[in-house]
């Protein structure tokens, strides 16, 4: 049996649906989820989904006609099935629903008016998506020199914010809407000058494969919790300046982090662990794998036994596996084994994330950047270094407290950095 | 000695410093200002102020001298030393007790004493090596401005080689003056010395007087000084003083060789250092650049809540650049900045008082040119002004320095009488981006000295009407 499709009410605020494209035509068939036009509300330019299964029997308001709320916008049915009641019904409601046209964008969503172009007319010349318009109302203030320097360039200067005093428009306001792009044609400016995307469909690797299976079954099925301290890095950056002035080698935030992590690992055991049902694994080595990035996936190669390296060892062992890494030339009990990850996105200057833990592990640290910023030490507002750390951990093997502890300890350390070269 | 607590603490009470308490005080905060010697600083006490008044006796000195061409004849013409010296001293008084009641209208707290950082928020203050208070500021500005700067190894002694104040309080006028230095300071000494009388000689290094303004300017004055009878050496070096019974040999140096000048006295006048001793800046680990304090575009050091302005705070060093500092400083660290400007530092107007004077704002003909701008000049000379002809100046010339694109104003520079006053309408057209257009029909009054300026930009577009 045919139904009508009507126009949806796309925006809490819309009355008036555009209809700016239909995306299948008469004849074809339909089903729920598919995308049949494209409407432009009063907010902006939207894909309309339909939910009836069936053949577009009937299109009733063709590309670029205007309709209000509820209006019938086509018919789907069985294929040869009559529709002509439903095609009056429909008329007549769509007739009685007509407004003055000039209110039509007005706040009278109860009746406005059904303005359908005929069907074969050209194409109504869409509006430009946001040209610029006179703007401000009344007199533009600007200064001589902006005033020539637009219409010397043909610009409109209400189309120009001012930066001056009382806003008027000064050189400088020019030169940043030249430089914006803004100097171009008033309406090609928002035009899109850049090439199309291509729409690809690549093939999963073998390696996106294995990291989509487990993550998946991490995400669904490892109860996460989250804790994040915000780190003062100061002395840290101070011990790897010192560091670096001694020659004693580069020693890396991530590095400390690595080594923070294994000695507060000694003190947790249960963060060191893997929840295996029947029992909870309480790891006899701390092996902390550090993630890095590959063109094609992750690997997080291995550094074992971290707790009983120096930073200086674990320093030098990371450099030399994630060369070795980045070129997929890892050996697999290199990089599997782990007891614990860590995954830094400071280098991205990332300053808040979490991670998925990494199965069967009972936690992983996201690492942030370093960000400088104002912190108040002693009632005084100073210049900070800070970073923060997230832990996710999974919620069978370690409770919220031992989270927050293992936490704190790794605060401890990395803010008396002096405490990872003992 | 427990703190008193200010919402800010200014140290120095030169146009940079008052200028910031008071703008502070306008925005209803409370304010202490540190000033070990006399409200108004460097420029009301040894500075702009005396140095204007003197000039304006040396000046009066010359147009009696010239009276003749306007039908007055002055006979036993005499010159009191003391009481030209003396009327210099009367208005800086007055105009530092000024500033004295300006704070007390503002009800800013004044101490009079040596100021000492003893945190980047606590000052102490000492005067006669006595502790008289301590002082906590949310926000602290050093606004201790600077001194004359020496030549190394060559020393002030005060007396035969001396620097700027000195110059200004001599008991005695000397009958021959040695000057080092083309920069304006000692440029309107040379001026003022030469015009009561005493043999001037004015040494530069560089090519010009004033080696940063407009050539044809520094041209211009060094001829009028020549005429003026200053003995005038550019590109000329001291190698060294000595001091004698009578008064000082200076060994000099050009391109053709090296001799002997005798005077008797120096006057070393080459630039500034900052006042930075026992601030107690050095321990807080401020920065600095090239000897003054290093700030960022809100005026703030690298230690927060410390601030810096003025002289202290490098160059341009000049008192209405001080003061503007301090008002923008004053307003951002309350936020009451509403509009957000800054100090425009490409729009500062440099000043010289001697005769003929000399001003000039932004760029000039080859800064332009360096900068890429194609340039259209304009300049009319006061020869052709019949205001600078009945007044008996017609003695140099308004230049305008417009991009040929939009006619934008990009500088000017003017030498004749009253180019200082005449300066301020061009920084105006400036700020607010007049045209050379816009300049050009600007009705200006008629007979006066700015109709110059309404010409010379005329002339950069050949509409010139008296040339
Ligand atoms: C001879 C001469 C002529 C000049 N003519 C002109 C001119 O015509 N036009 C112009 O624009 N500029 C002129 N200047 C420059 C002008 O004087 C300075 O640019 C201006 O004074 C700078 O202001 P300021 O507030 O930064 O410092 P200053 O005016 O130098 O004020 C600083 C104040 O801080 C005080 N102080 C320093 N240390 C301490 C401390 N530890 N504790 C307490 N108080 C302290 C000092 O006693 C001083 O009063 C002239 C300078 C000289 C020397």
């Amino acid at each position: 049996m045919a139904t009508q499709i009507s126009m949806p009410k796309l925006s809490d605020t819309m009355s008036i649906g555009v209809i700016l494209d239909w995306r299948k035509n008469e004849g074809e068939t339909i089903s729920s989820g598919d995308i049949i036009a494209e409407v432009e509300t009063d907010k902006a330019n939207m894909e309309l989904e339909n939910f009836e299964e069936g053949t577009l029997l009937k299109i009733m308001i063709p590309k670029g006609g205007k309709v209000p709320v509820g209006g019938t916008i086509a018919i789907v049915g069985e294929p040869g099935e009559n529709i002509d009641d439903l095609i009056k019904e429909a008329e007549a409601s769509l007739q009685s629903a007509a407004v003055e046209p000039a209110k039509e964008e007005a706040a009278a969503p109860a009746a406005p008016k059904l303005d359908v172009p005929p069907p074969v007319a050209a194409p109504p010349v869409a509006p430009p998506v946001s040209a610029p318009t006179a703007g401000r109302s009344g007199r533009v203030k600007a200064s001589p020199l902006a005033k020539r320097m637009a219409s010397a360039k043909g610009l409109d200067l209400g189309t120009i914010l001012g930066s001056g005093p009382g806003g008027r428009i000064v050189k400088k306001d020019i030169e940043s809407f030249m430089a914006s792009g803004g100097g171009r044609s008033l309406i090609s400016t928002y035009a899109n000058q850049l090439p199309a995307l291509e729409q690809k469909d690549v093939p999963v690797s073998q390696m996106r494969q294995v990291i989509a299976t487990r993550l998946l079954q991490s995400k669904t099925s490892t109860p996460h919790f989250y804790v994040t301290v915000e780190v003062d890095m100061t002395k840290a950056v101070e011990l790897r300046g010192a560091l670096k002035e001694a020659s004693v080698g580069s020693v890396s935030y991530n590095d400390m982090i690595v080594r923070a992590s294994a000695l507060s690992l000694r003190q947790f055991p249960e963060v060191n662990s893997s929840f295996y049902g029947e029992i909870i694994r309480l790891h006899g080595e701390v092996h902390i794998g550090i993630a890095v990035s590959i063109p094609d996936g992750l690997i997080t190669p291995v550094v074992r036994n971290a707790d009983q390296k120096s930073l200086i060892d674990i320093s030098e062992e990371t450099k030399e596996l994630a060369v070795r890494a980045k070129e997929k030339k890892l050996k697999p009990d290199e990089y599997t084994g782990s007891t614990f990850t860590t995954s830094n996105m400071g280098m991205f200057g990332v300053e808040n994330f979490s991670a998925i833990i990494n199965p069967p592990e009972a936690a992983i640290l996201a690492i942030s950047s370093i960000v400088n910023k104002p912190v108040v030490v002693d009632g005084q507002v100073v210049p900070g270094k800070r970073m923060n750390l997230t832990a996710s951990f999974d919620h069978r093997a370690v409770d919220g407290a031992t989270g927050a502890r293992f936490m704190k300890e790794l605060k401890r350390l990395l803010e008396n950095p002096i405490l990872l070269i003992l | 000695m427990s703190f008193q607590n200010f919402d800010v603490v200014i140290i120095g009470g030169g146009p940079g410093g008052y200028v910031a308490a008071i703008r502070a005080a306008q925005l209803g905060k409370s304010v202490a200002i540190v000033e070990k010697e006399k409200l108004g600083g460097t420029c009301l006490n040894w500075g702009c102020i005396p140095t204007k008044a003197l000039l304006k006796s040396a000046e009066k000195f010359q147009s009696i001298q010239h009276s003749e061409e306007f039908g007055i004849s002055v006979k036993d013409v005499s010159v009191d030393w003391s009481k030209v010296i003396g009327q210099s001293r009367t208005v800086s008084s007055q105009i530092s007790g000024g500033v004295e009641f300006l704070m007390k209208k503002n009800k800013i707290s004044h101490f009079a004493g040596l100021a000492k950082l003893t945190s980047p928020s606590t000052v102490e203050v000492n005067n006669d090596g006595k502790k008289v208070a301590d002082l906590k500021g949310a926000q602290v500005i050093v606004a201790t401005g600077a001194k004359p700067r020496r030549i190394p190894g060559i020393e002030f002694d005060g007396k035969k080689i001396i620097s700027s104040k000195e110059a200004m309080i001599l008991d005695k006028q000397p009958k021959s003056m040695l000057v080092m230095g083309g920069g304006a300071i000692g440029i309107e000494f040379a001026y003022f010395y030469n015009a009561f009388g005493t043999k001037v000689t004015q040494i530069e290094m560089l090519d010009q007087l004033l080696p940063a303004e407009d050539a044809e300017v520094s041209q211009t004055l060094g001829r009028s000084f020549k005429k003026q009878g200053i003995d005038l050496l550019v590109k000329t070096k001291v190698e060294s003083v000595e001091t004698t019974s009578k008064g000082v040999k200076v060994t000099v140096s050009d391109a053709k060789g090296s001799k002997v000048i005798e005077a008797d006295i120096a006057l070393v006048a080459i630039g500034v250092e900052a006042n930075v001793a026992g601030l107690g800046i050095e321990t807080l680990g401020v920065e600095m650049n090239k000897g003054f304090i290093k700030v960022d575009e809100n005026f703030m050091t690298n230690v927060p809540g410390l601030y810096a302005i003025g002289d202290i705070a490098g160059p341009p060093w000049l008192a209405h650049v001080a003061s503007h500092e301090g008002i923008v400083a004053v307003e951002n660290m309350f936020g009451e900045n509403k509009s957000g400007h800054g100090v425009d530092y490409d729009n500062v107007p440099n000043c010289v008082y001697c005769q003929p004077q000399v001003a000039s704002i932004g760029l000039n003909e080859k800064a332009a040119k360096e900068k890429g701008h194609k340039v259209k000049v304009g300049k009319f000379p006061f020869q052709a002004s019949g205001k600078a002809k009945a007044i008996g100046e017609p003695e140099g010339f308004v230049k305008l320095v417009f991009d040929e694109e939009y006619g934008e104003l990009l500088g000017a520079q003017i030498i004749g009488t009253e180019a200082t006053e005449m300066i301020a309408e061009l920084g105006l057209a400036r700020a607010l981006e007049a045209t050379a257009e816009d300049i050009f029909r600007t009705m200006h009054a008629h007979p006066t000295l700015a109709e110059a300026v309404m010409e010379a930009s005329g002339a950069a577009y050949d509409q010139a009407i008296h040339i």
